[in-house]
């Protein structure tokens, strides 16, 4: 049932020596390129219907009427799905067992509590027929005001934000620390609701056979959604095979199991053939995920050499009626700037939106355009340079938790992004720069910070008699570049070159890789692999040690090692003997290891663990029309071990335009009286366009991590976001000497 | 589906011909993707607003989302499929390959048949006008430098 994909292997650029660390191309760019890479909705297995989903039009109420008989009318509509005839579930969609079990609308009632919410399923045997049946059901509702916005309903503190995280944290005394400051800001910034938008809706092919299912979706968390729809079917989760080769974007929103593919299950149960069912753009939001606004509120005091005294941060934030997820933004401030004090706190209210999700660096981008953004109205306050100011409240451990830092090269990021970037000469006060053309001109910087999580993954090798090696994980490739950085991983592993190693990922059928988030995934699968190569070479090592017939004989495991397809003798390299020759005198076919990779509980709790960097941005203002573009971004990064510097400077660009795109151009717009998104699409909800994006730089810092894992990975995913966002806020006040305190920035508040 | 709401279109796709018995409302990318199976362009939006089923139609690059198929009735259409010739690859592909201008490559297909019109139009000049003529095309993951790369790369290529 392994997925057989044809991955490319050519391009791979010359190597020295060892797979980690080379620049090599993508392993899955040829089927990228030609259009051949299947993704979800690629598929069409014989018989398929195709499924499309009626959702609210209205915030909150219920659904009283649907025209039924119109929809099934239509020519090609084969049946419509609603709270009537569902196939039951084993398990209620809106049960919580755990914090990470989120609850699924999936028709169990005629109840509306977002706008876009599922309420009927149309399955037809063409996409038209099943769109224009659709439209005909032509709902009718009781409709409720919606509650929206920040002050919509009654604020609460919430028991715990982001993965569990205390809403409320303090270290020192900040009151004290504020009073006894020469200088003090304080400052609010709102930061709007945002939606992943990954560029491949979601998606599901779903077929059962009898009480098996078999699932073409993307999903960034294999085996979690393996048990979730095991769970609400009430299968085995052997009995569920999720593929997943390829996602086409997920950036948390397909990390869980979510409503809309659920109902592409139950319409394949329902009509007893194949489904698929895809979102259209405008059904994504809602029913995804989304990161949620928040309004957050920063007090810093400052002595008379520019040393913090105390950081306050406080963030209002929302969730749904139903459901808990917190953005933890106010954590921001635990980990970057020395401080004697530092409080930080969230209260959320409760409004008619979909539950909002992990987004690319939740809480750490939210948290960072604020953070970031104080921290310059701090500098200024004091009459100091934004770097200086940074560097005089640079953390040599961590301030919250007085923890040391496993490795922290975030001076060395200062220094090589401030010299590449040319910031040295950089005009304190605002508005003092202006270029040829008489466009006001702004410098700004953020510091970059994302914590360097693990879960939990394993990992299989086998090595076969023939030389070649296998190895196997369930990992997720949403374009982070899985496919190849693993492989280089499994390369160096197994001790072969990656043209002679078979790397398997992407399919539910294979060991669990954990969850692709948190920028932890090439830590935790990559370590997983990296054990299960160390296991099989030992088994490996074994067999050749104890045999007198070997010249590796009496060495020891410790005594050898492995490399090229061989294994030597560390102490005379001139003896050795190929992995062919030890497994053909074995008399064996082949050989299997497993490895884990998880945190390490002991330096876990002796070191704080983070990524770190350093971006600075230019901005070009026009005096008069208050238009804003980025001319220049320069950001440096120190994440540990590089295992591709191709790829991962790939994620920092994009991380650093997902930055850009914060301060500048996303927000979706909720109606104040319907509690309808306004923006629900890719023309009204802005993402940036090539044209938006200057010219960026990402300088890749060498940093070795004896603490992190055996490989010294941090991970990338997620920091380009933080500091950039910030920076461009920054230099945005630096051309105009307006201080932007609402995200994205618009003109009307620079010419205010 | 009776034949009396179903109408012949005949299409000239990757220098293939096929005639289909298709509604009248039937898209362009609908037909490529579920009627021909050629699935390498790709549904973002339906609306023509991100450019990941740029196709070309008499060698201009056209919205399939936005083109009724019957529309392309009797014109050339070129797909991601038909781009490399006997497995050789394209300038444009394996400069986006060489110069790593994907991540997901959801939006690829896309990406790469705006760049061969882009160039083809003569607007591959410099790394401004490549920026503004590829602006049609999201890529949500952020891979516009390297896309802008792989495009002025590949428009010396075709040059030389």
């Amino acid at each position: 049932m392994t997925l057989e994909l044809g991955l490319n292997q050519q391009p791979a650029h010359t190597r020295q020596g060892s797979s980690i660390g080379q620049p090599l191309t993508r392993r899955d760019g040829f089927l990228k390129v030609t259009g051949t890479a299947r993704y979800a909705a690629d598929n069409h297995p014989p018989g398929m219907l195709y499924a499309v989903l009626a959702v609210s039009s209205i915030a909150r109420g219920r659904v009283v009427s649907l025209d039924i008989e119109a929809a099934k009318a239509h020519s090609g509509v084969v049946e419509v799905m609603t709270p009537l005839n569902r196939p039951a579930l084993a398990t209620d969609p809106d049960a919580k067992d755990h914090p990470f079990m989120f609850r699924l609308d999936l028709l169990q009632n005629d109840g509306v509590r977002y706008p876009n919410q599922s309420i009927a399923v149309v399955i037809a045997e063409t996409l038209e027929a099943a769109t224009e049946g659709a439209a005909l059901l032509s709902p009718r509702y009781e409709t409720e005001p919606a509650r929206v916005g920040l002050d919509g309903a009654e604020s609460f503190v919430p028991r715990g934000v982001g993965v569990g995280n205390p809403a409320v944290q303090q270290m020192g005394d900040v009151e004290a620390g504020l009073e006894s400051a020469r200088t003090r800001i304080e400052a609010t910034y709102e930061t709007p609701a945002q939606y992943h938008n990954a560029m491949e809706p979601h998606a599901i092919v779903a077929a059962w056979d009898g009480d098996r299912l078999s699932i073409d979706t993307p999903s960034q968390g294999l085996a979690m959604a393996q048990g979730r729809i095991a769970g609400l079917f009430g299968i085995a989760p052997q009995n569920v095979h999720i593929r997943s080769p390829f996602l086409g974007g997920g950036f948390g929103s397909k990390g869980m199991i979510s409503g809309p593919q659920v109902l592409g299950i139950l319409a394949a149960k329902l009509v007893g053939r194949p489904v698929k069912l895809v979102l259209r753009r405008e059904q994504m939001f809602g029913p995804v995920g989304h990161r949620a606004p928040t309004r957050q509120t920063l007090r810093m005091g400052m002595d008379g050499e520019g040393r913090l005294t105390a950081i306050s941060h406080h963030a209002r934030t929302t969730s749904s009626t139903f459901d808990d997820f917190f953005e933890p933004a106010a954590d921001a401030s635990h980990t970057l700037y020395a401080s004697p004090a530092i409080a930080t706190s969230h209260d959320a209210v409760r409004l008619d939106t979909g539950t909002p999700l992990f987004m690319r660096a939740p809480g750490e981008a939210t948290g960072s355009i604020a953070l970031e953004s104080a921290i310059d109205e701090a500098a200024h306050a004091c009459g100091m340079d934004p770097l200086e100011f940074r560097l005089r409240n640079y953390a040599e451990v961590e301030p919250m938790t007085g923890k040391p830092f496993s490795s922290k090269a975030l001076r060395e990021c200062y220094e090589q992004a401030a010299e590449a970037f040319g910031w040295a000469g950089r005009p304190l006060e605002p508005r003092r720069m202006r270029d040829a053309d008489g466009y006001l001109t702004g410098w700004g910087m953020g510091t970059a910070t994302f914590p360097a999580i693990m879960f939990q993954a394993e990992a299989r090798a086998v090595l076969r008699a023939d030389g070649s090696g296998l190895m196997e994980t369930g990992a997720q490739d949403m374009g982070q570049g899985a496919w190849t950085a693993f492989a280089q991983i499994a390369a160096d592993g197994l001790g072969l070159d990656i043209d002679q190693i078979d790397f398997r990922a992407g399919s539910s059928d294979l060991p669990n890789a954990g969850i692709a988030g948190g920028s932890g995934h090439t830590a935790t699968a990559g370590m997983a692999i990296h054990n299960a190569g160390a296991a099989v070479i030992a088994r490996l090592a074994d067999l050749a040690t104890r045999n007198e017939a070997s010249p590796l004989f009496g060495a020891g495991n410790e005594g050898v090692l492995a490399r090229g397809g061989r294994l030597y003798r560390r102490d005379d390299e001139s003896r050795g003997e190929s992995y062919t020759e030890i497994l053909a005198r074995a008399g064996l076919a082949e050989i299997e290891g497993h490895g884990k990779g998880a945190p390490d509980p002991t330096s876990q709790e002796a070191y704080a663990k983070h990524a770190h960097g350093a971006v600075f941005a230019e901005v070009k203002v026009d005096p008069d029309l208050g238009q804003i573009r980025v001319t220049r971004l320069v950001g440096a990064f120190a994440a540990g071990r590089v295992i591709n510097p191709r790829l991962v400077r790939s994620q920092y660009y994009g991380g650093m335009i997902w930055g850009v795109s914060f301060a500048l151009h996303e927000e979706a717009v909720t109606d104040r009286r319907s509690g309808r998104i306004q923006n629900a699409n890719l023309a009204e909800y802005h993402v940036p366009v090539n044209a938006d994006v200057p010219s960026v730089e990402a300088l890749l810092v060498h940093e070795d991590d004896p603490h992190v894992n055996a490989l010294g990975i941090k991970g990338v995913g997620e920091i380009g976001i933080t500091g950039t966002a910030g920076a461009v806020a920054n230099a945005v006040w630096h051309a105009t000497g307006v201080r932007p305190r609402r995200f994205p920035i618009r003109i009307e508040d620079l010419l205010g | 589906m009776t034949s009396k709401t179903t109408i012949p279109v005949h299409l000239d796709i990757n220098g293939r011909h096929h005639t289909l018995e298709l509604e009248p409302r039937v898209t362009l990318l609908d037909a490529l993707r579920d009627r021909l199976g050629l699935t390498g362009t790709k549904k973002g939006c339906d609306h023509g607003q991100c450019g990941a089923c740029t196709v070309h139609v008499d060698g201009e690059r056209v919205l399939a989302c936005l083109t009724l198929a019957a529309q392309a009735e009797g014109r050339t259409i070129t797909t991601i499929e038909g781009l490399a010739r006997e497995g050789e690859l394209h300038p444009v592909q394996a400069a986006f390959l060489e110069q790593d201008a994907f991540q997901c490559g959801y939006c690829t297909p896309g990406q790469i048949m705006s760049a061969v019109a882009c160039i083809r139009e003569g607007h591959a000049g410099s790394d401004e006008e490549i920026r503004e003529y590829m602006a049609g095309n999201l890529c949500r993951c952020g891979a516009y430098p390297h896309i802008v790369a792989a495009v002025r790369q590949a428009a010396l290529e075709v040059a030389s």
